[in-house]
C-alpha cells in the first residue's frame, strides 16, 4: 500500500448496531466504531466470536440498517439509504461480499454459471447471452477454474474450488470494495494458501479494496496492510499490521497475540499466554480512539493516554 | 516405554455408489503410555477414519480389509459390540470437534457427565453427581456444584468444550482421542483448552491421540507427529524431527504454507492441485502429481519407509541412496539450521 496517495474509500463514523432495540433482550452488538479504509488496501478485522466483527462487515454492506452513525462510501453516506432505492442498487454493485462457508453460500440447485451471472443479470451488465457466457468464462479463468465447467453444479466442486466460485461471483459486477468474512477458515491449510494468494493476485489486477474479517491472526497479518482489533463490540486497536504485531499497545491485543499457536516447537515451549482482564473496559470511563503514535490508534480513556505513549516509546528504544 | 496401542497394517475400504474408496491404505503406528501423538493431514487424508476404526465407530459401509489394532495386546477389531461398549468411554474415550453438537441440549450437564459413570460402574446417583461436580471443577467450570442442573445453552463454547472433556476423562481413560477439539474455538479459548489437556494428561496419566490440521497447535502439544496423506502415513517422528528435520516434500509443503509471523514475502507457498481420489489411488506415490521434487520412480512405485533415525521415518524416494540431492526450499533450510544447532553431533554424521 503506497503511502503517497491515501484516498479514503470507506469511512465509518460512530457506527452502532443494536438488535431488538428497546426490548428486554436488547443486544448492543457494536458501538462507537470509527475507522477509514483507504483505496487499494486490505484492512484486517480480527477478534473473537461475538466481538462484532461480522456485524461490522454486514452493517457496512448494509445487510442491516445501522442504529446510528455514518458509513461514507466514496464520500456518500450510505447508512440512511433505503432498500430498493436507485442509490442503494448502485452501492450494492460497488461492494460485494465473500462468505465463510463455501458449502452454504452457493445454491445447490443452480449451475455455477447462473450463480456467477446473477449479479450480471440483475444489473443488466451483459449485452446478450453470448456476452454473458463470455463474462462468466473470463471470471472462471481469472479465479483459476476451468471455463468448460460452467454448466456444473456446486456439489461437483471441492471446498477450495467452491470458494473460488464465490470469489468469481463477487467479482462479476466489477466492485471496488470486497468484504471477505472468514473466507478461508473452512478450508484445509494447503488450500488456504491457494485462496489467499488468489485474493492478493486479483486485488493487484483489479485495484480492489478489501475488508478481511478473520480470527486466524497469522493469515490476517500476512494479507493485511492494516489491522483493526475488536473486543466486546468495540474497536480497541488499529494500526499497520507490523505495528499491531510487533508493538501491540492495548492489553487485549497483547493477550490475543500471545495465544496464537506458532508452528515451531521451540517457540511453543517458551510461550507464556498473557491473560486479559476485561473489567478494565467496564470501569465506566469515557474512551475513544486516540492516536498514540502516527497511524497507531488505541481505544483509551484520558488517564490512560500517557501510559500508552510511554509504552510506545519503550518499544522504539 | 510400554506401548499401549499398536496399529498394524490397517486397511479400510468404503463401499459407495461410485465404487470402493480405499480410505486407509496400510497404516501402522503405535502409542506409548503417557505420550501425545498428533496426526496431521488435510480433509480426506484418513485421519478421522483411523480414529473411528480404533473406536469401533466405522460407518456401515466401511470395512476393515486388513490389519490389527492391539490395545494392551488385545485386538480391538476382534471385540464384540458388547466388549466395545465396555471399552468406549471407559478405557478409550473421545473428544469431538464441535462442542455445540456433541452435548445433548435437552439434558442438564450434571446428568450428562454422571451418565458415563453410571453406565460403566455400579455407582449411586448421588455419588455419580458428586464425582461429576468434582471433575467439572477440575476442567475449570467454576462453581460446578451449583451448575449441575444447567443446560448446555447456558454455557459458552469454550465452557461447553470443557464439559465435553469432563465427560471424556471422568473414567480416567487410558487413551484420550481428540478429533480437532479446538478448531471451532477462538485462539484465546483454544490456548486455554490446550493448556487444560496438557495439565490433565499429567494428572490422570493418559495417552492422547490428537488430530488437527493446525501445525501451530501440533508444535505446542505433541510429543510425536504422524503426517497422513491420501490414506497413508507418509512421515512420522518426534515433534522436533518433523518441524526441524522434515524429509517428505508433502511435510515441507505443509510447513511452508503456514505464514509464520515473520513471513513477508509477496506470495504464500501453496501446494498446487488437490489430493487424489481414493477411488482409484495412483499406482506410485500419491503425492507425486503435486510434488515439485517428484522423481520418475514416484509415478511407478510407492516409496517404502526410509529410516532417518530410530524414531523418524519418511516414505519418500528422495531418501534412497541413489536419489539426486535436492536443494531445500528456503523455509525448510531455515528449519534445518535450527535442527543442526540442536543436534550438532548427529547431523554431522548425516552429512
Amino acid at each position: 500500500m503506497a503511502d503517497e496517495k491515501k484516498e479514503v474509500l470507506v469511512s465509518v463514523r460512530g457506527l452502532e448496531q443494536y438488535f431488538n432495540l428497546g426490548k428486554k433482550d436488547e443486544v448492543r452488538a457494536i458501538q462507537d466504531i470509527n475507522f477509514d479504509i483507504y483505496r487499494g488496501e486490505t484492512l484486517g478485522l480480527v477478534g473473537e466470536s461475538g466481538s462484532g466483527k461480522t456485524t461490522t462487515g454486514r452493517a457496512i454492506i448494509r445487510l442491516y440498517k445501522p442504529t446510528a452513525g455514518e458509513i461514507n462510501f466514496e464520500g456518500k453516506d450510505i447508512a440512511k439509504l433505503k432498500n430498493g432505492s436507485k442509490e442503494m442498487q448502485e452501492f450494492r454493485r460497488e461492494v460485494q461480499m465473500i462468505f465463510q462457508d463455501p458449502y452454504a453460500s452457493l445454491n445447490p440447485r443452480m449451475k455455477i454459471k447462473d450463480i456467477i451471472a446473477e449479479g450480471i443479470d440483475i444489473n443488466h451488465l451483459a449485452k446478450d447471452d453470448a456476452d454473458r457466457d463470455a463474462q462468466v468464462a473470463n471470471l472462471l479463468q481469472l479465479v483459476g477454474l476451468n471455463p468448460d465447467h460452467a454448466s456444473r453444479y456446486p456439489h461437483e466442486f471441492s471446498g477450495g474450488q467452491r470458494q473460488r466460485i464465490g470469489i468469481a461471483r463477487a467479482l462479476a459486477v466489477q466492485p471496488q470494495f470486497i468484504i471477505a468474512d472468514e473466507p478461508i477458515s473452512a478450508l484445509d491449510v494447503s488450500i488456504q494458501a491457494q485462496v489467499v494468494n488468489l485474493l492478493k493476485e486479483i486485488q493487484e489486477k483489479r485495484d480492489l479494496t478489501y475488508l478481511f474479517i478473520a480470527h486466524d491472526l497469522s493469515m490476517v497479518k500476512y494479507i493485511s496492510d492494516r489491522i483493526a482489533v475488536m473486543h466486546y463490540g468495540r474497536l480497541v486497536e488499529l494500526s499497520t499490521s507490523d505495528e499491531v504485531y510487533n508493538h501491540p499497545l492495548h492489553p487485549y491485543t497483547k493477550s490475543l497475540l500471545s495465544a496464537i499457536p506458532v508452528p515451531d516447537p521451540e517457540t511453543e515451549r517458551l510461550r507464556k499466554p498473557v491473560p486479559y482482564d476485561a473489567s478494565i473496559e467496564e470501569d465506566g470511563q469515557d474512551r475513544s480512539m486516540v492516536e498514540i503514535t502516527p497511524g497507531h490508534f488505541v481505544y483509551a480513556a484520558k488517564g490512560e493516554i500517557e501510559g500508552y505513549k510511554a509504552a510506545a516509546a519503550a518499544y522504539n528504544k | 516405554m510400554t506401548k499401549i496401542l499398536e496399529v498394524n497394517n490397517l486397511q479400510v475400504d468404503f463401499h459407495t455408489y461410485a465404487g470402493t474408496v480405499h480410505a486407509i491404505r496400510n497404516v501402522s503406528f503405535d502409542l506409548a503410555k503417557g505420550e501425545t501423538l498428533a496426526i496431521v493431514g488435510e480433509s480426506g487424508s484418513g485421519k478421522s477414519v483411523t480414529l473411528r476404526t480404533i473406536m469401533g465407530l466405522l460407518a456401515k459401509n466401511g470395512k476393515v480389509t486388513n490389519g490389527e489394532i492391539l490395545f494392551n495386546g488385545k485386538d480391538i477389531l476382534k471385540k464384540s459390540e458388547r466388549e466395545l461398549n465396555a471399552m468406549r468411554g471407559n478405557d478409550i474415550s473421545m473428544i469431538f470437534q464441535d462442542p455445540m453438537t456433541s452435548l445433548d441440549p435437552t439434558m442438564p450437564i450434571g446428568k450428562q457427565v454422571a451418565e458415563v459413570l453410571r453406565i460403566h460402574g455400579d455407582v449411586s446417583k448421588k455419588a455419580a453427581m458428586d464425582e461429576a461436580a468434582r471433575v467439572l471443577e477440575l476442567v475449570g467450570i467454576n462453581g460446578a456444584k451449583e451448575r449441575l442442573k444447567d443446560y448446555p445453552h447456558q454455557f459458552s463454547g469454550g465452557q461447553r468444550q470443557r464439559i465435553v472433556i469432563a465427560i471424556a476423562i471422568i473414567n480416567n481413560p487410558q487413551i484420550l482421542i481428540a478429533d480437532e477439539p479446538t478448531t471451532a474455538l477462538d485462539v484465546t479459548i483454544q490456548a486455554q483448552i490446550l493448556e487444560l489437556l496438557k495439565e490433565l494428561q499429567t494428572k490422570i496419566d493418559t495417552s492422547i491421540i490428537f488430530i488437527t490440521h493446525d501445525l501451530g497447535v501440533v508444535a505446542g502439544i505433541a510429543d510425536r507427529v504422524a503426517v497422513m496423506y491420501a490414506g497413508k502415513i507418509i512421515e512420522y517422528g518426534t515433534v522436533d524431527e518433523i518441524f526441524y528435520n522434515a524429509q517428505h516434500p508433502y511435510t515441507w509443503g505443509l510447513l511452508e504454507s503456514m505464514p509464520t509471523l515473520e513471513t513477508n514475502s509477496a506470495r504464500l507457498h501453496a501446494i498446487p492441485g488437490t489430493p487424489p481420489s481414493l477411488l482409484n489411488p495412483p499406482k506410485g506415490d500419491a503425492f507425486a502429481a503435486r510434488n515439485a521434487y517428484a522423481l520418475q520412480i514416484d509415478t511407478e512405485q510407492q516409496p517404502p519407509f526410509f529410516k532417518v533415525s530410530d524414531t523418524h521415518y519418511a516414505a519418500t524416494w528422495l531418501l534412497h541412496p541413489d536419489a539426486p540431492k535436492v536443494e531445500l526450499p528456503p523455509e525448510i533450510a531455515r528449519r534445518r539450521k535450527i535442527w543442526q544447532k540442536m543436534n550438532p553431533t548427529t547431523s554431522k554424521e548425516a552429512e
